[in-house]
C-alpha cells in the first residue's frame, strides 16, 4: 500500500514500476530484472504486470468481453475461444457477467473499474499495480471495487497499491509505504504504522486524514 | 434570355466523359492521398527530428503554395524530369495525391493525437507494442472522429480536380469550356458543369454522412 498526499510522487513511483513512466536515475528490480536496463523487453515484462488507473482506461469502441480479449489474443496469440472462457470467468469472478456484451459507455464507474481489474487479470499476470483505482468513484461504488481488490489479495496475488482508502490500507495492506516530495518517508507493517507512526510528517498526515 | 438546351444535349457525351474522368483522377488522388496522408501523419507523431523537419517541409509546401502552381510544376517539371515526357493524367493525380496529403496528415495527427493518453497507456500497460496498441485502440477511435474533416477534404479534392483543365486533362470542366468556346456561350456549359460537380459533391457528403452515423451506433 502506498499512501501520502498528492503531489508526493506515489502515481509516479508505481509508473515506473511498468516504465510507463521513464525511469530518470537509480534502479527498480522485479524479480531480479532490473528495469533501468535499456536492454529488456519491456512489453514482456508489462505482459506479467497488470495495471489498474484511476480513470479506468477501458476501450471504448469494444464491448467488455472484447475489452478483456484483445490483449490475450494478440499479444500472447492466445487463441480466442480459449481467451473468451477466461474472459468469462474473469467477468465472474467480478460479478459482471451479464455485462460481456455492453459497451464500457453504459457501464456505472465501479462496473468500469471492475472490468479494468478483469482486463488486466486477463494476461495472468504475476503483479498487480493499482493506481488510485477507487478515486474517481462516486463514494457508494467505491466498496464493489475494493471488494474485489480484497478477493484478489486473499488469493495472494502481489499487489501495490497507491490508494487514499486508509481503512483499506490498514486492513488488506502486508506492507504500508508513506510518500512525501518524492521521498519514501516510512515504512512498515499497516498496524505498526496508522498507529504508531514514528515520523513527523507521517503523523501530521494521518492525524488530517484519519 | 433563351437558355440552348439542345446545345447541352450535344455535349452530353463529352460532360458525361469528363465526370467519368473527375471521378476517377479523385478517386486516384484520395486513396493516394490518403495513404500517404497517414504515412505522414504517423511520422510526424514519432517526434523524432529526422523524419519531423523533412514532412514539415512537405506539409508547409504544399499547403503554403497554390495547387494550380503545383499542378504547372509537376506537369511541366517533374513528370517530363521523370518519364521524359508530360503526361496530364499522371501530373494531375501527382498534384491532388501530393497536396491532399499534406492535409490528409494534418487531419490524421490531430485525430490520433484526440485520443485520451490513457487509451495509450491502458494499451501498453497490458503488454502491447506502441505498434499494435496504434492499430487496435488508437486508430479505430480516431478514425472515427476523422470521417467529418476527411470528407470534407474528399469534397474539396473533387472540386478542385478542375483545375486540371488548363493542362488539357479531359476532364468535367476541360469539357464545359470546350463547349464554351465552340458556341461561345457561357450558361449553358458552365452551369451544366456546375450542376454536374454538385451532384458528385453532394451525394459523397450523403455516404459519408451515413458512414458516420453507422460507426455512431457503436
Amino acid at each position: 500500500m502506498v499512501i501520502g498526499p498528492s503531489g508526493s510522487g506515489k502515481s509516479t513511483f508505481l509508473r515506473c514500476l511498468n516504465l510507463l513512466e521513464a525511469i530518470s536515475g537509480g534502479h527498480v528490480r522485479i524479480n531480479g530484472v532490473d528495469l533501468a536496463d535499456k536492454k529488456i523487453d519491456i512489453n514482456k515484462i508489462r505482459q506479467k504486470t497488470g495495471m489498474v488507473f484511476q480513470h479506468f482506461n477501458l476501450f471504448p469502441h469494444k464491448t467488455v468481453l472484447e475489452n478483456l480479449m484483445l490483449a490475450p489474443t494478440k499479444v500472447k496469440k492466445v487463441p480466442a475461444d480459449q481467451a473468451r472462457n477466461k474472459a468469462l470467468e474473469l467477468l465472474r469472478k467480478v460479478g459482471l457477467s451479464e455485462k460481456a456484451d455492453a459497451y464500457p459507455d453504459s457501464l456505472s464507474g465501479g462496473q468500469k473499474q471492475r472490468v479494468a481489474i478483469a482486463r488486466a487479470l486477463a494476461m495472468e499476470p504475476e503483479i498487480m499495480l493499482f493506481d488510485e483505482p477507487t478515486s474517481a468513484l462516486d463514494p457508494e461504488m467505491v466498496g464493489e471495487v475494493l471488494e474485489v481488490m480484497k478477493q484478489l489479495a486473499k488469493e495472494g496475488m502481489t499487489m501495490v497499491v497507491v490508494t487514499h482508502e486508509m481503512g483499506f490500507a490498514k486492513e488488506v495492506g502486508d506492507r504500508v509505504i508513506f510518500m512525501d516530495e518524492g521521498y519514501i518517508v516510512e515504512q512498515n507493517e499497516p498496524l505498526m504504522l496508522f498507529d504508531n507512526p514514528q515520523h513527523e510528517r507521517t503523523k501530521l498526515f494521518l492525524s488530517k486524514v484519519l | 434570355m433563351d437558355f440552348r438546351w439542345d446545345i447541352i444535349q450535344e455535349y452530353m457525351p463529352f460532360l458525361l466523359k469528363g465526370t467519368l474522368y473527375t471521378i476517377g483522377l479523385s478517386i486516384a488522388g484520395i486513396m493516394i492521398g490518403t495513404v500517404l496522408g497517414l504515412l505522414i501523419g504517423l511520422g510526424k507523431i514519432t517526434k523524432s527530428k529526422l523524419l519531423s523537419i523533412p514532412l514539415n517541409c512537405y506539409i508547409g509546401f504544399f499547403r503554403g503554395t497554390p495547387l494550380f502552381v503545383q499542378l504547372l510544376l509537376i506537369h511541366f517539371g517533374v513528370v517530363p524530369a521523370i518519364t521524359g515526357e508530360t503526361n496530364v493524367i499522371l501530373a494531375t493525380i501527382l498534384a491532388l495525391s501530393l497536396n491532399s496529403a499534406a492535409y490528409i496528415a494534418e487531419i490524421f495527427r490531430a485525430g490520433i493525437q484526440s485520443i485520451d493518453t490513457g487509451q495509450m497507456e491502458g494499451a501498453r500497460s497490458l503488454g502491447m507494442s506502441s505498434a499494435q496498441a496504434m492499430r487496435y485502440v488508437i486508430l479505430p477511435q480516431a478514425f472515427k472522429r476523422m470521417i467529418p474533416p476527411l470528407g470534407n477534404e474528399f469534397v474539396v479534392l473533387i472540386k478542385e480536380s478542375s483545375i486540371a483543365a488548363v493542362i488539357a486533362a479531359p476532364e468535367l470542366t476541360y469539357w464545359g469550356r470546350a463547349m464554351a468556346s465552340q458556341y461561345f456561350r457561357v450558361w449553358e456549359p458552365y452551369l451544366a458543369s456546375a450542376f454536374i460537380y454538385l451532384i458528385l459533391t453532394l451525394s459523397l457528403s450523403y455516404l459519408l454522412n451515413k458512414m458516420e452515423r453507422r460507426l455512431d451506433t457503436k
